[in-house]
């Protein structure tokens, strides 16, 4: 399959950053849905099953990205989930998803900080996708 | 009703069954506390014994002697102050000599109760040391609250102050590697939202530098005479600009000229934060009104405008630290989510009230009430 095969699904309440992610990700080849909100992301995956999603962490509540995590993860269990945050600098919460206990509550397949360069982002995508 | 336990190491039987006895009945009670104080006693009659109780019950209150068989008094204490024990120990104490006075005292011991003592005394005593005691617990419980609260609120404010840069830095490298073309053309809208989100840091940093103000700077030298309605018009020419490119029409409405007793900067603050919100939020051609009227005892400020609105369940955190309501008709609007909790809290440190009133689409109502002269600004 090619790239423009995937449909990638994007939720940020960062108008910005969500306009520059989809930019990225045209560019690299990928089809694109971006949803500014926990709600709109939850709507879309009601009625469609995206090839792969990145997920804000903060959006209407803090926990945004977790909880759309576990929704997609209980409907597609197959389709791979970024959450892309820049939580744990300010915070100093840091969460990383490589043991099999954090993988079990946080139910996202990678986590990324924000502000990674377009083809880091690519790169993960392809692991992610299998290309 | 909260128990404080009482341990009292005496070796004498007839002080500690006369300590027991005095203060099982006995209770404290301040109009400044939650709740009544009683005391559970329990007696020890060496040092010895004393630091095996401690240890098991951690008591609140110490009645010490100083004259003990084995360890003397000071050594207990000394033993308390090196473990850092949260006890509030009084020595009870035939015959102080100076030199133990000092060291009981240097070792945190903060009362003397003198043998014999009436049960008077001891109950005078007790008083003290409770009211003590409930200060210094209340003083660290809200240091640790006024802690989290700063922690809190650091921590969203560099998410928010980072956000733009991160937002800045992704079109400049767009820019940078010609993503979009060659032509500057091809950038205009990067370049468009990026202007923007300077415009948004740069009213967040204001807002903050207003907040700092707030925090910091109420003197009673700078409370004077202050006539709304001149604050008002104030107000209203700053944001005119703002205003005819939004085609918003903005009026003042006074029906009486009121004069509060205020810092003219704080009013300010309130005026222009409210009549930009009423602009920023409102649709193109809509309306927005500021009337001000008044009581013998208060002033009352109606900021209204026929806006977007907010949606009843969007009230309730309207006016907390970088709440933003995020929808369809705001995603385009800047702000830095500060300055309702601003406005609120010059008001409320006048003792006025503010209040919102909104319908989705028709507009929204802030409602302001000042007393005239506040009694007591801290």
């Amino acid at each position: 399959m090619k790239k423009s095969d995937y449909t990638i699904l994007i939720a940020d309440d960062d108008p910005d950053y969500l306009f520059q992610t989809v930019f990225n990700l045209e560019r690299a080849g990928y089809k694109t849905m971006a949803v500014e909100s926990q709600a709109e992301a939850e709507a879309v995956i009601a009625k469609f099953k995206p090839s792969l999603a990145i997920f804000d962490l903060m959006m209407e509540s803090d926990d945004s990205g977790f909880i759309l995590c576990y929704k997609i993860k209980r409907k597609y269990p197959e389709v791979p989930v970024i959450l892309a945050t820049a939580v744990s600098h300010e915070t100093g919460l840091s969460f990383s998803i490589d043991s099999e206990q954090e993988k079990s509550w946080i139910r996202a397949d990678r986590y990324l900080e924000k502000g990674i360069r377009a083809e880091q982002l690519d790169q993960e995508i392809m692991k992610l996708l299998k290309l | 009703m909260a128990v404080l336990k009482v341990l009292v190491i005496d070796d004498e039987p007839g002080i500690r069954s006369g300590v027991s006895r005095i203060l099982n009945n006995f209770h404290v009670t301040y109009p400044f506390m939650d709740e009544d104080y009683t005391f559970e006693v329990t007696e020890a009659g060496t040092g010895e014994e004393g630091i095996t109780i401690l240890e098991r019950d951690m008591p609140d209150i110490m009645l010490l002697d100083n004259k003990l068989p084995g360890i003397q008094g000071v050594d207990v204490l000394e033993y308390i102050r090196k473990r850092n024990y949260d006890i509030v120990v009084a020595m009870i104490t035939s015959y102080a000599s100076l030199d133990i006075a000092v060291r009981a005292t240097r070792d945190g011991a903060i009362d003397f109760i003198p043998k014999p003592f009436t049960p008077q005394e001891l109950k005078s005593s007790i008083e003290n040391i409770t009211k003590q005691q409930y200060l210094k617990r209340i003083t660290h419980k809200m240091k640790q609250e006024g802690k989290k609260i700063r922690y809190q609120f650091l921590s969203v404010l560099s998410h928010e102050l980072k956000a733009p840069l991160n937002a800045l830095e992704g079109y400049l490298r767009m820019m940078q590697e010609k993503q979009a073309g060659d032509m500057i053309d091809d950038y205009a809208t990067p370049i468009e939202r990026s202007l923007q989100r300077i415009q948004g840091m740069r009213n967040l940093i204001m807002d903050l530098l207003d907040l700092t103000k707030i925090k910091l700077e109420v003197k009673d030298e700078k409370i004077q005479e202050v006539s709304l309605a001149e604050v008002a018009s104030g107000a209203i020419t700053t944001v005119r600009p703002y205003a005819i490119q939004m085609d918003v029409n903005v009026d003042l409405d006074v029906r009486s000229d009121v004069i509060i007793m205020a810092d003219p900067g704080d009013i300010e603050i309130v005026f222009n934060n409210l009549i930009s919100n009423a602009v920023k939020y409102n649709k193109i051609g809509g309306k927005a009104k500021i009337t001000i009227d008044g009581s013998d005892s208060e002033a009352i400020i109606i900021f209204s405008d026929t806006g977007i609105g907010i949606s009843k369940n969007d009230t309730e955190d309207l006016f907390a630290e970088f709440v933003r309501i995020k929808n369809e008709k705001t995603r385009n609007i800047t702000g830095s989510g500060l300055g309702l909790s601003i406005v609120k809290k010059v008001v409320e440190l006048y003792h006025g009230t503010i209040k919102v009133e909104s319908t989705p689409d028709v507009g929204t109502t802030f409602t302001i009430r000042l007393p005239k002269k506040p009694i007591n600004i801290t």
